[in-house]
């Protein structure tokens, strides 16, 4: 009896990630693809066709018929989306770039720190969570406008005299990014650096390697999994990142998340706008699972 | 002909021999961490094809020598000289010995064979002699299958031996083994220091070789030097170690011993005689300079004392009459706790050359302990 309870636990603690799934992710992404196969119009909700369950099963295939791709065929007319993409691509690539470069040798620091302080560190980097983001980011318009804390300190230690315009130009983006997503590159690497043992970087010197060739032949290929799963979780987000472009970032900025938000808001292209939400997520989710399964099999030839 | 002590393996001594010149020299090496000293002014010579053993309980600096050895750690004072070189600065990857690690240290993400080319490949030697070496590494430990494996994917022998392979794989001149053998089971410690005494008198390389395990050092070294409190208190081979302990450390360290403590009562003659704290009557042979009524102490072996029923012919001297208090059967030998009558407990083992005894000893039975004037050792308190 206490085994089939304990069975029954088990199953239950299985169900509820997948549950989770299925009501936060899979439903309502099923709700935004079928938007994304209807059409616009002057309603409520500004979209048709919208079934009830009054006209019976007969009634639903039959507005089924409504369902076009039209909006996807639409994209692919307007360069402006695809632009969108690229651009989004670029900038999003870029800034999981520059945050790599600033976070590992973060996370190497503390985990090379000694054992007592490292908590410290974890929880410095982990502080900026306690101020609501928004703020945050508005907090980088004080600093990085022409008149801002960041061109006055410039100017009063003699670098510059004409202040730099930052503010509204695609480098205030990579700055607001990569402040913003540090923490999720800098916490996986951490945390693969954290539990390597030394005693590999000194078997690497007792075999010949310098302290910098023993870094890039053994410390760096070992943290590989905290990297990849630090750029995945800052250049997912970073992708369809919409507050730092449309805080920072200026006119010509073009991002996915701000058409997307013009869609829906300025123009009410509910199906326009789900339909750039779908691809947009098709782009991401294609090639992460495609990593995965390439990951999953090296694993499967190690284990 | 001179008695020897234990019996002789090959023979190989330089160390006896004054012309020989030290291969690794240890110069009042001393090491301090913050206020406390992990080895204290401590000196020692290392021969060239030498099979030496630092020995000592944990935490007592045998590693930290090591690591210096190898570069990791640098001395505060005092100097190390190796082949005529002052190693003194010179970094881990520019020093002609090797390592391997207590935990073999084995680079996970690299394949058996990747592993022992790693040293080779970064020294920039040429693809096919790589291969090639790499190929004799593995025939040497016996992987030959295991070349594409991880290091995961063995057994603790393996990965074992996949650690000696690579630290083997440059040809060190000497090669630095930090209980290498820690982390196998008994059965297979105990074929692997054979092999490994095997593969360095086949490579003539010399090795030193840190271990808390006295039974190791003792099987497998040329010379043991026994280390305490970051001193080396002796470096002798393990027979004259076993044998002729020059200290009550020693004797209690290796071993089992009898130790039994007394006053001098005459030394002439190679011969010394004290008399116990117990009442025995002891005469040893010995060529220490001891006065009379100083503190010494007799340290005797547990195989080297004798139980009888009858009192022997020498009685009352080496021999003491008292009760069996214990017995502890081990297959090969059995060992007898037997309590004399101050209270004193002495360990006494016996061979068991015959499958059945008749009328054995057993618990509570009335017996003298005994042993010879060669027996023991005198130790100077």
């Amino acid at each position: 009896m206490a085994k089939l309870a304990s069975a029954l636990v088990n199953r239950l603690v299985i169900i509820v990630p997948y549950a989770w799934l299925l009501f936060f992710f899979l439903i309502p992404f099923f709700i935004v693809f079928r938007i994304s196969l209807s059409q616009t119009t002057v309603a409520m909700p500004p979209y048709t066709p919208v079934f009830d369950l009054a006209g019976g099963l007969a009634g639903i295939l039959e507005k089924a018929r409504e369902f076009s791709v039209d909006n996807y065929v639409w994209l692919t007319e307007d360069a402006l989306y695809f632009n969108a993409y690229v651009s989004s691509l670029i900038i999003a690539a870029i800034s999981t770039f520059l945050t790599l470069l600033i976070g590992y040798p973060i996370a190497y620091g503390m985990a090379k720190a000694p054992r007592a302080i490292r908590p410290t560190l974890l929880m410095l980097v982990i502080l900026p969570f306690w101020t609501s983001f928004l703020i945050r980011v508005y907090a980088w318009i004080a600093i990085l406008k022409p008149e801002g804390l960041l061109n006055q300190f410039l100017m009063t230690i003699g670098i510059i005299d004409q202040p730099l315009i930052i503010l509204n130009t695609n480098s205030a983006i990579y700055i607001g990014i990569v402040y913003s997503y540090l923490p999720f590159m800098v916490l996986p690497i951490y945390s693969a650096l954290e539990k390597m043992d030394h005693s590999l970087i000194e078997a690497a010197q007792d075999l010949g390697c310098t302290q910098v060739s023993a870094f890039w032949r053994v410390t760096f290929p070992l943290s590989l999994p905290g990297v990849v799963a630090g750029c995945l979780l800052v250049f997912i987000p970073a992708v369809g990142e919409f507050v730092i472009p449309d805080l920072l970032g200026g006119s010509e900025t073009l991002m996915i998340g701000k058409t997307l938000w013009n869609e829906f808001n300025a123009n009410r292209d509910w199906p326009v706008s789900s339909a750039v939400a779908t691809v947009l997520l098709l782009i991401l989710v294609i090639p992460i699972v495609y990593f995965q399964n390439v990951q999953a099999k090296a694993d499967g030839e190690r284990g | 002909m001179m008695k020897s002590l234990g019996s002789i393996r090959r023979s190989f001594a330089p160390w006896a021999d004054p012309a020989s010149k030290p291969f690794i020299s240890v110069k009042n090496v001393t090491k301090k961490f913050g206020d406390f000293t992990a080895v204290d002014d401590l000196s020692l010579n290392i021969y060239t094809r030498e099979f030496f053993a630092l020995l000592g309980a944990s935490g007592c600096g045998k590693s930290t020598l090591l690591r210096m050895l190898a570069g990791f750690e640098q001395p505060t004072s005092g100097e190390i000289i190796l082949d005529g070189q002052n190693l003194a600065g010179i970094p881990p990857y520019r020093r002609p010995v090797n390592m391997m690690f207590q935990s073999y240290a084995l680079f996970p993400h690299m394949t058996v064979e990747n592993n022992i080319a790693f040293g080779l490949k970064q020294d920039g030697m040429p693809k096919p002699e790589i291969a090639e070496r790499v190929a004799q590494m593995l025939k040497l430990v016996k992987l030959e299958k295991f070349a594409k494996r991880k290091p995961h994917q063995l057994s603790g022998g393996q990965r074992q031996r996949v650690a000696l392979a690579r630290s083997l794989a440059k040809r060190p001149k000497v090669l630095l083994l930090d209980e290498p053998l820690g982390a196998l089971d008994k059965k297979l410690r105990e074929e692997t220091q054979f092999e490994l005494m095997d593969l360095q008198q086949e490579l003539g390389l010399t090795f030193v070789i840190v271990t808390h395990d006295q039974e190791e050092a003792m099987t497998m070294a040329d010379r043991i030097a026994v280390m305490s409190h970051g001193k080396v208190v002796q470096v002798a081979t393990p027979a004259e170690i076993y044998e002729a302990p020059n200290s009550r450390f020693v004797a209690d360290f290796i071993g089992d011993v009898n130790l039994f403590d007394g006053a001098v009562t005459s030394a002439e003659g190679g011969s010394v005689r004290i008399k116990t704290t117990g009442g025995i009557p002891v005469r040893m042979a010995s060529s220490e300079k001891l006065a009379n009524g100083a503190r010494a102490a007799i340290a005797i072996r547990p195989e080297k004392i004798r139980i009888s029923r009858q009192a022997p012919a020498h009685a009352p001297v080496n021999a003491a009459e008292g009760e069996i208090w214990d017995i502890g059967y081990l297959g090969d030998m059995t060992v007898f706790h037997v309590r004399l009558k101050d209270g004193k407990v002495v360990k006494a083992s016996s061979l068991n050359a015959v499958r059945a005894v008749e009328d054995p000893l057993g618990y509570d039975q009335q017996v003298w302990i005994s042993f010879g004037e060669d027996a023991g050792v005198v130790l100077k308190d």
